[in-house]
């Protein structure tokens, strides 16, 4: 044990650091681009990003290096395999939301449990507005004629970024003004109220005016449009790596990719800079301690109103991106479920801490999308074959076929929600200051 | 024979009883005077008109037909209501901690019971010749729910809750929203592994389903049957039964005034010799019991359940817990009565009284409106006394 430490501090000084990373995102970005179906290589290149982050090495090389492997080579090999873009853009998409709940649970310490309910609130705006809905608003879910037109062109996507990001924050503002006031834990389950009526609402507001099409969901929903020469362009550049040609479809999955890539930029730096100014002081005094804080002249509902809108209007931006990409929103997407998946991500990752939500976000979307479902091939498979328990002799071919690991989010959320405030409150990459409080002695 | 009968506390048995008629009767009377008042005007504007054309008859004798059956639902959910607040209020009392899991210790104690009578069901024990011996399975049913539930409350308390006491307020939240969520799945998990199918019914037996018919009354053109299920009678006789307990256990026995002083301060208490974890366990295993026979009795009430059935009943009992002001066990009572009444009503007159443009669909957030303005304007509740940061 002695002999490795020192072994592993040099390999983190000089080159080493750079050979390893080169080395770790090469190899990744190779077994990929040979294997596009094994799950492990797109681990091992996933997990780059990572090596990136923890070895030591210069801001611009670091830079350089998340460029090339975000923007040119994840594209790249997402095309060649769709099903590796949407579990990355479902990450970046789950990274953005859980960085905004951050600012809300993290930084300021209120406990969001109806957090999906902003996301909702950006989604069914851009559903409404960028669909054939304003005109079916006076028939019955199902029964309008198939040719509405559209209220707006795709276009306005971009404009409606900015209107779900206030609309969602003006929802935080208006939930937030008769209810900061209360305690933590009534907090979090009015919140929890708050999210279910927002689904409700979106269950059930086909009647008397068809505004949200009831629990079929709105479809089909406008994306902005994709020049052409845009897709030319990708097909001269990378045409010859990806071996076929593109077509519009697989360059808005690579689009919609970029855009949750750069809102999550987006929201790093503003969360970074927002932790690191006076508001930031002010919510960390909150979340330690309210009555302190009111006499240090905090105002408190201020600054706790700040904080939920700031929260909100994050996931109200991704709302929008996700019923463009979706083309298609329900009242599914947004239950409760999903908040309670959102606060898992933000208490692996660490409460507060950029990096770690962010890896929780990734870890929590693989274990959904790659193991769990995993496990739910290889059960269907098992029930196939003549295989047998061995010791109990069951066949699993009597497996009951209502027993789908791929279903078992909630077991998954709810495990980790366990275990992490047991074992490590802090979270997988902690907070400095959080990290600080926690082993105080 | 004597002498523990004179140590018996008459008064604390009686005063719950007559808490219980009080709140029912009241919030039944109040209820219905608004709902008749507001069919009243109602009738006079173009909602009774449409109403009127559509089925022949004035809003105001919809009402009156209706306002029997509504209030029978209305109690019958009140108690079960009641049943599963006072788990959440017991907790809270305690430790001042919100047991998100016990939504879920009442799916469980509603799953032991079915599947118990399930089991009885195929082994051909049930339906059986005897009333007597329904309703005695049925009573074994209740007890095992409680059984089940009561030793998983506290298994759940020893391994999620008690490490984290003393840690900030959140984290032991966060951990019982964990353990609500892993207890789903665990739930569907178990039942689709041993049964194949995780929705479950409750099997028919006895004479619960039948109506005890007392009268007919003729409103207008309509008739209407005076009546109860004999089910609703069971879960309110039973829930009954259980809050008299409950009640005496905690304000008349030494082990509830061990109880109470540890919910007050609970250092001040261990100094005076009380084992604190041990009543804390105690407090989760009595809050549990309740929570598994109201999850039988809802099983029984409502036929059919699935892993996910404890989500709003249990949202609706923490609403009435607070509303009652949490920690108070009066108050739960109260809160679950009120609750179960108000959404009983809203859930049958909100559609007609709307015009169609809302109705039962909003039954289950109408809770979550009341738990907000509640908090709003009286966060102590309406029992509650203020307690300032403490509550």
């Amino acid at each position: 044990m002695q002999a490795i430490k020192p072994f592993l501090r040099s390999l983190n000084q000089g080159y080493a650091p750079y050979i390893l990373t080169l080395l770790h995102v090469a190899v990744g970005t190779t077994l990929v681009y040979l294997n596009p179906r094994s799950t492990f290589a797109f681990l091992l290149y996933l997990s780059s990003v990572g090596s990136l982050y923890a070895f030591k090495t210069s801001k611009p090389f670091k830079l350089i290096t998340a460029l090339v492997v975000a923007l040119v080579i994840m594209p790249v090999l997402g095309v060649r395999n769709i099903f590796y873009l949407e579990i990355v853009f479902q990450i970046s998409v789950f990274a953005a939301l859980a960085l905004g709940l951050n600012i809300v649970v993290g930084f300021a310490g209120l406990l969001d449990l109806g957090y999906v309910a902003f996301y909702a609130v950006g989604a069914y705006m851009w559903a409404f507005f960028g669909s054939q809905q304003f005109y079916a608003i006076f028939y019955a879910p199902g029964t309008q004629p198939a040719n509405l037109p559209f209220l707006l062109p795709g276009d306005f996507f971009y404009l409606f970024i900015f209107i779900g990001i206030i609309a969602a924050a003006l929802a935080g503002i208006t939930l937030g003004l008769p209810v900061l006031r209360l305690r933590g834990d009534y907090l979090a389950i009015v919140t929890l109220g708050f999210g279910e009526v927002i689904r409700v609402l979106a269950n059930n507001l086909d009647k008397p005016w068809n505004i949200t099409n009831g629990p079929q969901g709105i479809t089909p929903i406008q994306r902005p449009s994709m020049p052409g020469f845009v897709v030319d362009a990708f097909n001269s550049v990378f045409g010859g790596l990806i071996g076929k040609t593109v077509k519009d479809t697989d360059l808005y999955n690579v689009f919609f990719y970029l855009l949750a890539l750069f809102f999550i930029v987006l929201i790093v730096i503003v969360a970074q800079r927002l932790e690191d100014s006076k508001i930031g002081r002010a919510w960390t005094a909150i979340r330690e301690d309210e009555t302190a804080a009111i006499a240090m002249g905090i105002p408190l509902v201020k600054m706790k109103l700040l904080a939920f809108a700031s929260g909100a209007s994050f996931a109200g931006a991704m709302g929008v991106l996700f019923a463009a990409s979706r083309t298609f929103v329900s009242p599914e997407s947004f239950s409760f479920m999903q908040s309670i998946g959102v606060l898992s991500m933000v208490i692996l990752g660490g409460l507060g801490s950029i990096p770690g939500v962010i890896l929780g976000a990734a870890t929590v979307v693989v274990l959904n999308l790659q193991i769990l479902q995993g496990l739910s091939l290889y059960l269907s498979q098992l029930r196939q074959s003549d295989a047998v328990i061995p010791l109990i002799n069951f066949a699993w071919r009597d497996l009951s076929t209502q027993l789908d690991p791929a279903k078992y989010q909630r077991l998954l959320f709810g495990l980790i929600l366990i275990l992490m405030m047991i074992f490590r409150q802090e979270g997988l990459l902690p907070a400095e200051r959080r990290a600080r409080e926690l082993h105080e002695d | 024979m004597d002498s523990f009968l004179k140590r018996i506390n008459i008064k604390e048995i009686l005063r719950p009883i007559w808490q219980t008629l009080v709140f029912s009767f009241g919030s039944a009377l109040v209820l219905s005077l608004v709902v008749l008042a507001l069919a009243l005007i109602l009738d006079q504007t173009v909602v009774g008109q449409t109403f009127l054309a559509k089925y022949k008859m004035p809003l105001l004798t919809y009402t009156l037909s209706n306002l029997p059956q509504v209030l029978i639902d209305g109690l019958t959910i009140g108690f079960v209501y009641a049943a599963i607040a006072l788990g959440y209020t017991m907790v809270y009392g305690v430790l001042e901690f919100i047991n998100f899991a016990h939504s879920e210790i009442f799916a469980v104690g509603a799953f032991i019971g079915v599947e118990l009578l399930t089991t009885l069901a195929i082994a051909k024990v049930i339906p059986t010749e005897s009333l007597f011996m329904s309703y005695l399975w049925l009573i074994v049913a209740i007890i095992a729910g409680m059984i089940g539930a009561g030793a998983l409350a506290i298994t759940v308390e020893r391994i999620a809750y008690r490490p984290l006491r003393g840690a900030p307020r959140l984290v032991p939240l966060i951990s019982a929203i964990g353990v609500s969520f892993f207890l789903q799945d665990v739930i569907r998990f178990v039942e689709s592994l041993t049964t194949g199918q995780f929705n479950r019914t409750f099997p028919t037996f006895g004479n619960f389903d039948t109506r005890v018919v007392m009268g007919q009354m003729s409103i207008g053109t309509a008739n209407v049957n005076l009546g109860f299920p004999i089910k609703s009678a069971i879960v309110v006789i039973a829930a009954l039964i259980m809050l008299v307990v409950l009640n005496y256990l905690v304000n008349a026995t030494k082990v509830g005034k061990a109880i109470r002083a540890v919910a007050q301060d609970r250092k001040t208490a261990s100094l005076m010799g009380i084992d604190v974890n041990r009543i804390i366990s105690l407090t989760f295993l009595i809050g549990g019991a309740l929570g598994g026979a109201a999850g039988v009795l809802y099983a029984l009430k409502f036929t059919r359940i699935d892993p996910f059935v404890g989500f709003f009943p249990g949202m609706k009992a923490f609403t009435a817990a607070v509303m009652g002001g949490i920690g108070n066990l009066t108050g739960a009572l109260l809160g679950g009565i009120v609750l179960g009444m108000l959404e009983t009503f809203a859930g049958t007159f909100m559609s007609a009284f709307t015009m169609g443009a809302a109705g039962t669909e909003y039954k289950d957030i109408f809770a979550f409106a009341i738990l907000i303005l509640v908090l709003v304007f009286r966060p102590q509740g309406l029992m509650g006394e203020n307690v300032g940061q403490k509550a």
